[in-house]
């Protein structure tokens, strides 16, 4: 402080401003603070802390009445032999592997459905995406009934189309033309999930329409004067230029599908007739957290619950990483 | 050139195609719309008449008593009530948090901005059931089950999601904006509130839908927290229907018409705004 006193004019004015700056950076840094605290508070209480003791928990017997019993590795070595859990395993991954890319095809054809020329498109496109403001609830319970292997809309029309092919064809082919029986048949019960989830795919559609739209147009022109098909322009321009938008559905479709809850528990709600949470036809719906919402709320056994839980934590996290790496080599990002 | 595009056979091309679009494109809404418009055909038929071949979309004689029946049998008067607290609750809380924590990531030139960032986007693939157990044993202990605290608590300290989707639209805003209100030496509170909150209109509507729906769908928090039929939400109400009517179908679907029903009403409402939300901030650059 003395020295910069008796120093020159210069010297201490560019003194001062360092001084200032150096107040200013304090401020911005508790108001900054002030303004993610909530944030931060929410993420002690409600991740850290959870994820703390359910750590805890997992070593532990605990069932919400006594007090729990430390029991080591018991949890996590009973979970690798539980058959339940290998089937909800085989049910979930079902869903990512063929489910997933079923609906995110469908959703991205519905993108460049919602992106054509039409009159009366913003009709179209109101229309394709009402459904993704359905309830999944309220969806599952309609579909319940829409795909009703007697008295559903589906299976109604299946027959009627049915019935106008003729005889001889129909005797010529080796199995029997037949409505499937959507609900009950554990073959086709994920399949009725995943045509729901087409249905409702609304949501990543208008999504995968802005990057459609964000797609620059004199790529396309110059494309068409060199003679390239429709199908060559999108397979070469759109889809490289809109991978990002994919490969973000893509990784978000995992995290999701494997907490897929709601629309099976409604269905399992109506294909079982106990007290306990249902797991489908053959268990052909029981997924990883019906699985796990029966084993801590109808068994009360919250300790191997949390081992559940911290087991598809680990899991989602090395099946989003390998997606992350592998997808990370077909996205194109250089393109702006 | 010219003479080619008004020959009659590239006319006759273009007209076959357009028909075919329109054809295309009228048989895709039928089929998005078919299963709603079923839904409130069913709930407007007798029983008997469910089974009715060839289907009758619309009946002869509309019976407005399932919809009577309906009121009857759940509360749905006390039900909406519970879940209009459940859903607008988080929505305020939500438009309240989330700017702030934004704000405090964007505009506020702090180390940890650039620390917090990417921890909010790691969050978001944690899944819910990990921390699901360890907060009911939480709420039990602090006797909060049944109330409506751990539904709605959360809402007011960040939601990873919504800050980031808040986050992508405020980088867009100038910066310079808030540069020249802090040189004339207006507080940031001031500043977030009075000038980048009012900016912020369509975000903030998307994230209020968003909120709003994902609130008056949720099936599993009520599930597990809301024990008393007095307390229970739409949802949950709706699925101990479910249990009761299994096969009363023209009733189920009534109760499904009169959940579903207040969503695509709100939707329309705000279509403009939220379609054009969604599209902007999840854009991703």
């Amino acid at each position: 402080m003395a020295k910069a006193l008796s120093n020159s004019e210069g010297k201490k004015n560019t003194l001062t401003t360092k001084r200032k700056k150096s107040r200013q950076k304090r401020r911005f840094f508790w108001t900054g603070l002030a303004f993610a605290s909530p944030w931060i508070i929410g993420f002690i209480l409600f991740k850290i802390y959870p994820i703390c003791s359910a750590i805890y928990y997992s070593f532990t017997d605990f069932n919400m009445f006594r007090t729990p019993n430390f029991v080591v590795l018991q949890n996590f070595t009973n979970l690798v032999q539980d058959k339940n859990v290998i089937k909800s395993l085989e049910n979930t991954a079902y869903m990512v592997i063929i489910g997933l890319p079923i609906m995110l095809a469908f959703s991205m054809l519905m993108s460049v459905v919602m992106n054509m020329k039409a009159k009366g498109m913003p009709l179209v496109r109101t229309i394709l995406y009402i459904p993704a403001v359905v309830p999944s609830m309220a969806s599952a319970l309609l579909f319940l009934w829409v795909m009703n292997s007697r008295y559903g809309i589906v299976n109604q029309f299946i027959n009627q189309v049915i019935a106008l092919i003729p005889g001889f064809i129909k005797d010529a082919l080796p199995f029997t033309l037949k409505a499937p029986s959507w609900i009950n048949d554990p073959k086709w019960t994920k399949m009725t999930l995943i045509i729901m989830g087409c249905w409702g795919c609304g949501g990543t559609a208008v999504i995968g329409l802005a990057a459609l739209r964000g797609v620059p147009t004199q790529f396309y022109e110059a494309a068409e004067l060199d003679g390239a098909s429709r199908w060559t322009r999108f397979w070469h321009i759109t889809i490289p230029m809109i991978s990002p938008t994919i490969q973000f559905q893509f990784i978000m479709g995992i995290i999701n599908t494997f907490q897929y809850f709601t629309q099976a528990y409604m269905f399992n709600m109506f294909t079982t007739t106990s007290q306990v949470t249902g797991g489908g036809p053959q268990n052909s719906l029981l997924f990883y957290a019906i699985n796990l919402y029966r084993e801590a709320f109808d068994f009360l056994h919250m300790g191997y619950a949390c081992a559940l839980g911290l087991v598809l934590f680990m899991i989602v996290l090395v099946v989003t990483f390998i997606a992350m790496r592998v997808s990370d080599k077909m996205v194109s990002y250089d393109v702006e | 050139m010219n003479k080619k595009k008004s020959s009659p056979l590239f006319l006759a091309k273009r007209a076959v195609g357009g028909i075919i679009k329109y054809a295309f494109l009228i048989v895709l809404c039928a089929v998005f719309l078919l299963p709603l418009l079923w839904m409130i055909s069913t709930s407007l038929k007798p029983n008997a008449g469910l089974l009715v071949f060839p289907i009758e979309w619309i009946p002869k004689e509309p019976m407005w008593e399932n919809y009577v029946k309906v009121f009857q049998i759940v509360k749905f008067g006390t039900y909406i009530k519970n879940t209009l607290i459940t859903s607008l609750t988080p929505v305020l809380g939500v438009l309240i948090a989330t700017p702030m924590v934004a704000y405090s990531i964007t505009m506020i030139p702090w180390k940890g901005a650039k620390i917090i960032f990417p921890i909010i986007l790691a969050t978001m693939m944690i899944p819910g059931q990990v921390t699901q157990i360890p907060m009911y044993i939480t709420w039990s202990k602090l006797h909060l089950i049944n109330t409506y605290v751990p539904l709605i608590l959360p809402f007011f300290l960040g939601t990873p999601y919504y800050i980031y989707l808040m986050r992508q639209f405020m980088k867009s805003l100038p910066n310079s904006l808030v540069e020249a209100a802090r040189l004339d030496g207006a507080g940031d509170v001031r500043i977030l509130f009075n000038i980048i909150y009012p900016l912020c209109g369509p975000v903030l509507t998307t994230i209020g839908v968003l909120v709003f729906i994902a609130c008056w769908n949720d099936l599993s928090g009520p599930l597990i927290y809301i024990q008393s039929s007095e307390l229970y939400t739409i949802a949950i109400g709706l699925k101990s229907f479910t249990l009761t009517a299994k096969t009363q179908w023209e009733l189920l679907m009534a109760a499904n018409t009169v959940f579903t029903v207040p969503l695509i009403v709100i939707f329309f409402i705000c279509q403009k705004q939220f379609l054009g939300g969604i599209a902007t901030t999840s854009g991703l650059k």
